[in-house]
């Protein structure tokens, strides 16, 4: 493994209205080196990746690329230094194919006119170095995430880029999906890159990378080898303090007969079904979870029930049948909703006093006139039951941190004591301890005796959490695990196709 | 109370001050034509009365714009909203005899049935297919401009004279006037309290700020989107064809083809100058009155091209509008927002 | 009867001339991602200053640049309203119609002191086009422009960098587009084919300036660009269908078909109630830029 130093940063600090999101990080990575950079959500991971990639700019610290001290004022820049980067979030057009997205930005012309003939030999022969094979001429639209990705990974290869950055590469795939995307990187690896990747899956750290650099509030806590390390060190140093690693207690009792039955669930999509068929019961103080890569139908599955798709089947809430219904029908019916778009679930413009009764506000009105009292007597309620961080019931939800808005969304949609909660990614995004909280109002919920379908893409949170584990495929129930049979690798493959 | 008056505070002096600029830089005195200008709408009581009177139709389109603006909806359609309303009224007016009492009101409602059905195609087309109302409104401007066009010079003409317009109403359809003022400023009132009552304790406005401001958090708690978008789209119609009833029922008495020197287009720099409010609605919509009533007076004493309110108007609704109307966020934008 | 002869042909191409200009650059401007409503007062500018040029220099030619630049000019504040300000696509659009509007009747009063319309001035030569007839210049530069901008917009890199810019302007951003850069370019360019169009009312048709002369024509094209589903040869094709029912409109003034009289204004509504019911149709359907109205990548760069 050669050593020089492919980036090196030096005492990054980066800002954003006031807040420091990096404070005098230093960074290195070397060439022939899988570097990875964890720490948790808000540690300032993907900011200092986005500095390199030149997506913003440092307000001071200096940054190196191959030894030469740089100024990276835009990704053009990066691009120009050999630096790629795949976002968490695809940077891709869907209307265009694979092959123009990849062009795009770096085209060669003959005439004036693009010409994609070279380009398309190019990246053939890039991907058959590596491995990656993608149908040039669809259009990213119909392609899969995992090819999507792969698209994303050809651009960089493309604009002949020596170091990659990956921001959390596997949080879109299912564990084999992952595994092989590992392999790839690694003969990149070996074949001199620079490969960084954003994780924070400490298992596939330990496997896969070379080196780790731990952030915590924006500042280096570590950066060690993997051999000299251990997942549970390394989750000392994230959050900077021993976190129970036990797994969160479960509702004991599992009660008898079904809170919410569905059957032939099924919703339209833009080819085909988007959700085929599906049925299942979850029983009172059960917590059924929701597996599969992201985009097999659980958001189809989650809007159906909550009445925000058109679907057809029934669905049967505490022996009605809601199918038929609105959203307003469904929730004064007894179900809560926990949104995993985060648009679904609050104003942000608005106030937490106008936030607090939003889907219940019908309740505070008298003819069709809002009263007051009784909206900061809710709003203080909520405030204070759920420990919201708050300058007050005034304050616009968008001043308050993740956490403390997820708080909201979840002591809003409990305080009516529902019978069936659909939480979706409901701690996406959150640091370790408001992740702890949400869980343990989850369990909370089950022990009180309502049912919970828990949508989640991270495996490990649904297997903490659920009694019973459904795993999706391509808009069906490929299968209904128990606790016990739910291995990783069992519903893994079943993530992937794999009949039970 | 500073962040309320600092914003439209600022667009007025930049609107002006470049305004004042344009004059001076077209070789007149910006001095002497503002004066001029506010001599022309506060000089003497009948030039108050008068600006009182171009303030009531803005007042009415302004909150229709403003409704709008809470929605998300963009009405740029309240010209044409306010002519056809005009019309109904006119033609009920003339057409139907009846005693005062029933016919100045049936009038005042014809003309909100119009106007609200020249507001419900954008409207139901934004809610049910998420076709952006700009377009359809701008495109339903035009064809009410033909439409009453074609009416007044045709089935609806009056006879007795080459103008085109209808024949004048009846007395019992007017609006009662006194000291040069008439009884639609009253209305306007009623307006401005009723949306300040409704946007700050009712539901309907509660929904309807929620749909305009975060439209996949009112759908999933259980608002209906797209029959708060028909609602909001059909009262704000209904306010703009009120304007054109209370102009044809209280100040010409007729629909005259053209008769509307643009309200529907001040109506946009009225709202965006009010910020949404009816406070600063009913403020601006008296401002853009005493700018088009003093800008007849300025234009016979100076040199000064009374055009130069719509100018400043133009830069009134940038400056104000910056801060107003946010662009549309986030990836895609999808059906809600394909413009 | 109607008649299709080459008089009828001739006067579509006419009227369908400033529509096809302003389509085309409606186009380039929302391909990129901005909202164009401005075409109006785009339009209107370069009418006004199209005729002032010519009535300056006596030169029709120096008239066109004007124009021409004013269009550009509008776009240039568009731009740099929507990219730079931040301010709503719409919005900006409105102002700058309204401020054409004001601007060209102020300055029609204070220079002509006549709100009506300017003195004759030099209008544009025609050019003997083989096949086409004696042809207005800007009528052959329309055709021309339509024939080549969809191999610019498909086949070239800037043609590329272009849709990429209106349909996801981070993605392009991340892929190395001076998003921004793009932007301006193409509403600039929007802006000058938005003023010619409007040179083509004043210089091209009636030899003057007269108030408001745009009358609408703007949103007409804003009208084609849609039903042409953003596309060249359907903005263009759409501008040539309006162009011709305004042509057969001003045919059958006063004449009855098949024993009824349609009035003109029927006529004259049609692009309007067209665009609308098209738009109905395309509910649902992607067929506009993705990102048109879009500018969050473009707050960094």
């Amino acid at each position: 493994m050669e050593n020089t130093p492919a980036v090196e940063m030096i005492g990054i600090t980066k800002r954003f209205s006031g807040v420091a999101a990096n404070e005098g990080v230093d960074f290195t990575a070397s060439w022939g080196e899988l570097h990875a950079l964890i720490g948790e959500n808000g540690a300032g991971k993907s900011t200092l990746m986005n500095l390199l990639y030149g997506l913003h700019i440092p307000d001071s610290g200096e940054i190196k690329v191959g030894g030469d001290s740089v100024r990276i004022a835009d990704p053009r820049d990066a691009i120009a230094l050999g630096i790629g980067m795949v976002h968490q979030h695809f940077m891709l057009i869907p209307a265009f194919t694979a092959l123009e997205n990849i062009v795009l930005g770096a085209e060669t012309a003959k005439l004036g006119l693009t010409d994609f003939r070279a380009a398309e030999a190019k990246v053939l022969a890039t991907g058959e170095r590596f491995g990656l094979r993608v149908d040039l001429h669809k259009k990213v639209a119909d392609l899969s995430v995992s090819a999507q990705q792969k698209v994303e990974i050809l651009k960089a290869l493309y604009r002949d880029a020596r170091i990659l950055i990956l921001d959390e590469p596997t949080s879109v795939l299912a564990p084999q999906e992952a595994e092989s995307l590992f392999e790839m990187l690694r003969r990149m690896v070996a074949e001199g890159m620079c490969v960084i990747l954003i994780s924070h899956k400490l298992n596939d750290v330990i496997s896969y990378a070379d080196r780790v650099t731990v952030l915590r509030r924006g500042r280096v806590v570590a950066s060690l080898e993997t051999g000299q390390t251990c997942p549970e060190e390394l989750t000392r140093m994230m959050v900077g303090e021993d976190v129970p690693t036990a797994e969160p207690q479960k509702a004991s009792v599992v009660g008898e007969g079904a809170v919410l039955k569905v059957r032939d669930l099924s919703v339209r999509g833009r080819s085909g079904r988007a959700l085929d068929s599906v049925s299942f019961d979850i029983r009172p103080g059960e917590v059924l979870g929701v597996a599969g890569v992201d985009g097999n139908g659980q958001r189809e599955l989650a809007e159906a029930l909550v009445g925000l798709t058109r679907s057809t089947g029934t669905i049967t809430l505490g022996g009605v049948d809601i199918s038929g219904m609105s959203v307003r029908g469904r929730l004064e019916q007894g179900m809560a909703y926990v949104p995993e778009d985060r648009r679904f679930a609050l104003a942000p413009d608005f106030s937490i006093l106008d936030n607090s009764i939003l889907g219940f506000h019908r309740g505070f009105a008298y003819h069709g006139i809002l009263d007051l009292d009784e909206m900061v007597e809710r709003a203080d309620e909520l405030i204070g039951r759920n420990d919201i961080r708050a300058s007050g019931p005034g304050a616009p939800v968008k001043s308050l941190s993740g956490g403390n808005r997820q708080k909201l969304v979840l002591g809003r949609a409990l305080i009516g004591e529902p019978t069936i909660l659909i939480a979706c990614q409901p701690t996406m995004g959150l640091d370790v301890h408001a992740t702890a909280e949400i869980h343990r109002r989850l369990l909370a919920e089950c022990t009180r005796g309502a049912g919970v379908l828990l949508i989640s893409y991270d495996l490990d949170e649904i297997l903490a959490l659920s009694h019973r584990v459904l795993v999706m495929y391509q808009g069906r129930v490929a299968g209904v695990l128990t606790r016990e049979e739910a291995s990783r690798e069992k519903v893994g493959a079943m993530m992937l196709g794999a009949k039970a | 109370m500073r962040r309320i008056i600092s914003g439209p505070a600022f667009a007025l002096l930049a609107a002006f001050g470049l305004g004042a600029m344009a004059i001076w830089v077209s070789g007149g005195n910006p001095i002497t034509s503002f004066g001029a200008m506010f001599a022309g709408a506060f000089g003497s009581g009948p030039t108050v009365a008068e600006t009182l009177v171009k303030s009531v139709p803005l007042i009415i389109t302004g909150l229709a714009v403003a409704l709008g603006l809470r929605a998300g909806l963009f009405n740029i359609g309240v010209e044409g909203q306010l002519l056809v309303g005009g019309l109904c009224a006119a033609y009920v007016g003339y057409a139907v005899k009846l005693p005062a009492v029933v016919h100045l009101p049936l009038c005042i409602v014809c003309g909100m049935i119009g106007g609200a059905a020249w507001g419900l195609l954008p409207g139901f087309l934004r809610a049910k297919r998420g076709v952006h109302e700009v377009i359809t409104t701008i495109m339903m401007n035009y064809i009410a401009f033909y439409l009453t066009h074609y009416l007044v010079t045709n089935p609806l003409k009056d006879a007795t004279t080459m103008a085109p317009q209808t024949p004048e109403a009846l007395s019992s359809a007017w609006l009662p006037a006194f000291g040069g003022l008439h009884a639609g400023i009253l209305l306007a009132l009623i307006c401005l309290a009723g949306y300040a009552f409704v946007m700050g304790r009712g539901v309907f406005g509660y929904e309807v700020k929620v749909v305009g401001k975060a439209p996949d958090a009112a759908r999933a708690a259980g608002i209906s989107v797209t029959g708060t978008l028909v609602r909001a789209m059909l009262i704000s119609g209904a306010l703009a064809g009120l304007a054109g009833a209370v102009e044809v029922l209280g100040v010409h008495h007729k629909f005259y083809d053209q008769f509307s020197p643009g309200y529907g287009f001040d109506s946009i720099a009225v709202a965006f100058l009010g910020g949404g409010s009816a406070l600063g609605t009913g403020l601006s919509a008296l401002l853009f009155g005493a700018l088009r009533n003093g800008a007849v007076g300025m234009q016979l004493a100076t040199d000064t091209p009374r055009e130069i309110v719509t100018i400043i108007q133009a830069i009134i609704i940038v400056m104000a509008g910056t801060k107003f109307v946010k662009n549309s966020s986030g990836s895609g934008g999808g059906a809600d927002d394909p413009l | 009867m109607i008649h299709f002869d080459a008089e009828l042909l001739n006067s579509t191409l006419r009227l369908a001339t400033p529509l096809i200009l302003a389509a085309l650059g409606g186009v380039l401007c929302e391909r990129s991602g901005v909202v164009n409503i401005a075409l109006e007062g785009m339009m209107l500018a370069g009418a006004f200053f199209g005729m002032l040029g010519s009535y300056w220099t006596g030169n029709p030619w120096v008239g066109m640049l004007l124009g021409a630049a004013a269009g550009g000019a509008f776009g240039l504040v568009h731009a740099f309203l929507t990219q730079r300000m931040k301010l709503n696509h719409i919005v900006s659009g409105v102002a700058l119609n309204i401020f054409a509007l004001g601007l060209t009747t102020y300055l029609l009063r204070k220079l002509f002191m006549h709100a009506g319309g300017s003195p004759p001035v030099n209008g544009l030569p025609m050019w003997n086009l083989p096949g086409l007839g004696e042809q207005n210049p800007l009528t052959e530069l329309a055709l021309a422009g339509t024939l080549l901008m969809t191999p610019f917009l498909w086949r070239t890199p800037q043609g590329l960098r272009l849709r990429a810019v209106g349909e996801n302007p981070e993605a392009a951003l991340a892929a190395g587009i001076r998003v921004g850069r793009v932007r301006f370019a193409a509403v600039i360019a929007g802006g000058l084919l938005g003023g010619l169009s409007g040179v083509y009312l004043s210089l091209g048709q009636l030899n003057m300036f007269a108030e408001g002369m745009s009358g609408g024509r703007g949103f007409i094209a804003l009208a084609a660009v849609i039903f042409g589903r953003w596309t060249p040869l359907g903005a263009a094709g759409a501008a040539l269908f309006f162009g011709f029912f305004d042509a057969l409109q001003m045919r059958l003034q006063g004449q009855t078909v098949g024993g009824v009289v349609i009035p003109s204004e029927f006529m004259l509504m049609l692009p309007y109630l067209l665009t609308i019911v098209a738009l109905a149709g395309f509910a649902g359907k992607a067929v506009a830029p993705a990102a048109l109205g879009n500018d969050e990548a473009t707050a960094s760069n």
